[in-house]
């Protein structure tokens, strides 16, 4: 298949021999899971379970809200101990509310909702068991996948592509899950195929895992309409846009959506948790995390019930070998750092990384000398040392002018800056403040209207009551008048 | 030499007659960058600038004599757009932003007189006589206005938590290496 050119991109050093030979071990049970109702984009679950109750494995403990939102099941069976705020894997370390799920070690399913045949039962079935059983974009995104498997009946969809370029520095999980689980990710490829009405279907996989893209070329060669891809290795290949555009040549275009050109995307790790919902009923309840980094003894890939505590992956790592710098969820590109390591995995953890100061190298910055790497590495085509300069002087809307907000936070440029400029921390600051600036914007307007009501009405009431004493006067003179 | 003097003249004469009819046929009425900065203030007339109202306010602001960050309950977003308006630069400093803030009433001390409420120009306050008093966090605009007038002191500022939904990343202290 021709393949066509993106722009920017770079080679880091991948790190992935660390884990890629490591098979996926299942985790012991933890003493207790922290399962928050947030993990995934959208409106937070709302539980239905209270402190007390017995549940079992599978048992829906919080259900969605509205339509762009996933419901939290149990990981195991066992006893709910509280629903309290607990930190969450997010940078700023806030709590939110998080379910405590002591496990009874028994481990015992609860009824699960029938199996379905996914090429008999109407499209639409698929989507919803999909939702019903809390599948979100599992490479990080955590984006509701029914609500992207419904697609299809909003736009004119004509290409699924499957992303396993897992172009992230020391990620292997969705490499060793296509080795090792072959027949139920092609399986889960072919039913969100049929789930969007598509007939052809794209796997790509970087040409640097040779095992994953045999594995998956011999599996899907019984079906015409599955192709198997081997892409270049060049980080950021897995973007959804780059690698629609490196697949199709259609480009999409900026604050659009890849459905908007006909191709949807979903993850290797999401298919396979599609398969399970949809041929066995079983909801998201566990994935596959690579735990690595070098401040970590012995670097493995593990299958984790969500709500598991970080600390105990890392303890069945053998611990640390000396303290990391950080403590990163995802891949050291573009994974968010973690307050530390009492945090839970959740539905979008891909990785779970300790690094050390070495594999860091954090430097100080330097002066910009304008070298204009920055700008050949964006793989969006923006100027980044341009919106650095403008978010460091607060022009903030002069940043967004220039493509702030199309910027992926994929750090490309801020790894080939010889000056180390934190750009992408930058970005990260320009965004956020913008937001919040629109939300100011917001109440802003709404206290002008407030302020705008309440002074009409004091002036009407103003003069009413105004009006009423003249009545009244009026009424008393007339009366004496009368009188006389 | 007569050519030229004449032609300046006349040129000189063509253009004030335009200047004097444009002036006369696209005269505004007051000062029209004066109402264009109000109606980006919030217009609560909260009087915490100083001034009266926002009107006032704006009229300062116009002539140079209140700097664009004059306005508390506006922040940085309202400075931001009035530096823009009037072409000023503004400046922050190093200070932090200001913690978004919201009155909060102390149930147990609320005798329920509604001076408070009466105090409010957004109706985030309800309550009625002789009842307890509660403020509605989304309306309130932190003016302070309510807890100036409560007579038993019940009534607080108290920051606004952050929430994984308004956290966002500071800016980057970029210690440069030498
Ligand atoms: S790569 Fe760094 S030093 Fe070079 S122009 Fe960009 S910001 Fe400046
Ligand atoms: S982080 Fe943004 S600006 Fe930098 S290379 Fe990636 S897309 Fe371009
Ligand atoms: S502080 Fe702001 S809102 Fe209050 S009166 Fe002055 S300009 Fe208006
Ligand atoms: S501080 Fe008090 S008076 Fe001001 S808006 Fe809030 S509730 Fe109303």
């Amino acid at each position: 298949m021709k393949l066509f050119r993106i722009r920017g991109g770079i080679h880091p050093e991948y790190r992935k021999e660390m884990t890629a030979g490591k098979a996926i071990e299942p985790l012991p049970m933890p003493a207790l899971l922290h399962l928050p109702l947030q993990q995934h984009i959208g409106a937070p679950a709302v539980p239905v379970v209270a402190a007390g109750d017995r549940v079992r494995k599978g048992q829906l403990l919080a259900r969605a809200r509205g339509e762009i939102s996933a419901p939290v099941h149990a990981s195991t069976s066992g006893r709910i101990v509280d629903i309290l705020p607990f930190a969450a894997p997010h940078p700023s370390g806030l709590a939110q509310p998080t379910i405590l799920l002591e496990p009874d070690g028994l481990d015992e399913w609860t009824d699960l909702p029938p199996p379905l045949d996914p090429f008999s039962v109407p499209r639409e079935e698929i989507a919803r068991r999909v939702a019903e059983c809390g599948v979100v974009g599992m490479g990080g995104g955590t984006f509701p996948s029914a609500v992207k498997l419904d697609l299809g009946r909003k736009f004119p969809i004509d290409v699924l592509v499957i992303n396993g370029a897992e172009c992230e520095p020391y990620l292997t999980c969705d490499d060793r899950l296509m080795r090792e689980c072959t027949a139920e990710v092609v399986d889960g490829v072919r039913i969100m195929a049929r789930a969007l009405g598509v007939e052809r279907i794209v796997i790509a996989i970087e040409k640097n895992k040779p095992e994953a893209l045999a594995a998956m070329a011999a599996e899907s060669a019984a079906f015409a309409e599955v192709e198997v891809v081997p892409l270049p290795t060049r980080y950021p290949m897995g973007s959804e846009r780059h690698l629609v555009t490196a697949l199709t040549g259609r480009e999409t275009p900026a604050r659009k959506l890849t459905a908007d050109i006909g191709v949807v995307v979903h993850n290797i790790a999401t298919a396979r948790a599609v398969h399970h919902a949809v041929r066995l009923g079983r909801p998201l309840i566990s994935r596959v995390v690579t735990v690595s980094g070098r401040a970590v003894r012995e670097q493995k890939n593990l299958d984790v019930r969500l709500g598991t505590l970080v600390s105990q992956l890392i303890e069945h790592c053998g611990g640390l070998v000396e303290p990391p710098v950080h403590y990163l969820s995802g891949g050291p590109m573009m994974g968010q750092a973690m307050p530390g390591r009492e945090v839970p995995v959740v539905k979008g953890t891909s990785g779970i990384l300790a690094l050390t100061a070495a594999e860091a190298h954090e430097r100080d910055t330097m002066p910009c000398i304008r070298c204009g790497s920055c700008v050949t590495a964006c793989p969006c085509g923006l100027v980044p040392v341009e919106m650095a300069q403008m978010i460091r002087h607060e022009k903030l809307d002069a940043a967004a002018r220039i493509g702030l907000l199309d910027c992926l936070n994929c750090g490309s440029c801020a790894y080939v800056c010889p000056a180390h400029i934190p750009l992408v921390q930058y970005f990260n600051y320009g965004k956020g403040r913008l937001a919040a600036l629109q939300r100011d914007r917001r109440k802003q307007e709404m206290t002008k209207r407030l302020a705008e009501q309440r002074a009409e009405r004091v002036e009407r009431l103003d003069r009413e009551r105004k009006a009423k004493m003249a009545a009244a006067k009026k009424a008393a003179a007339e009366k004496q008048e009368g009188g006389a | 030499m007569l050519i030229a003097i004449g032609s300046l003249t006349l040129l000189g004469a063509l253009l004030g007659a335009v200047l004097g009819v444009a002036a006369r046929y696209l005269r505004v009425e007051g000062n029209p960058i004066e109402a264009e900065v109000e109606a980006l203030l919030p217009g609560s007339q909260c009087g915490q600038c100083g001034f009266a109202g926002c009107k006032p306010a704006a009229a300062a602001l116009v002539k140079g004599e209140a700097p664009p960050t004059l306005c508390p309950p506006g922040g940085r977003a309202v400075a931001m757009a009035i530096a823009e308006k009037l072409g000023v630069s503004v400046s922050f400093g190093d200070q932090e932003e200001l913690e978004p803030e919201v009155a909060f009433v102390n149930e147990d001390l609320c005798i329920g007189c509604t001076r408070c409420l009466k105090e409010c120009s957004t109706d985030a306050i309800v309550g009625a006589a002789k009842q307890i008093h509660t403020v509605i966090a989304e309306v309130c605009h932190a003016c302070g206005k309510c807890a100036k007038v409560c007579p038993t002191d019940c009534i607080e500022m108290r920051a606004v938590p952050a929430t994984l939904a308004t956290w966002h990343w500071k800016k980057p202290r970029v210690k440069v290496a030498s």
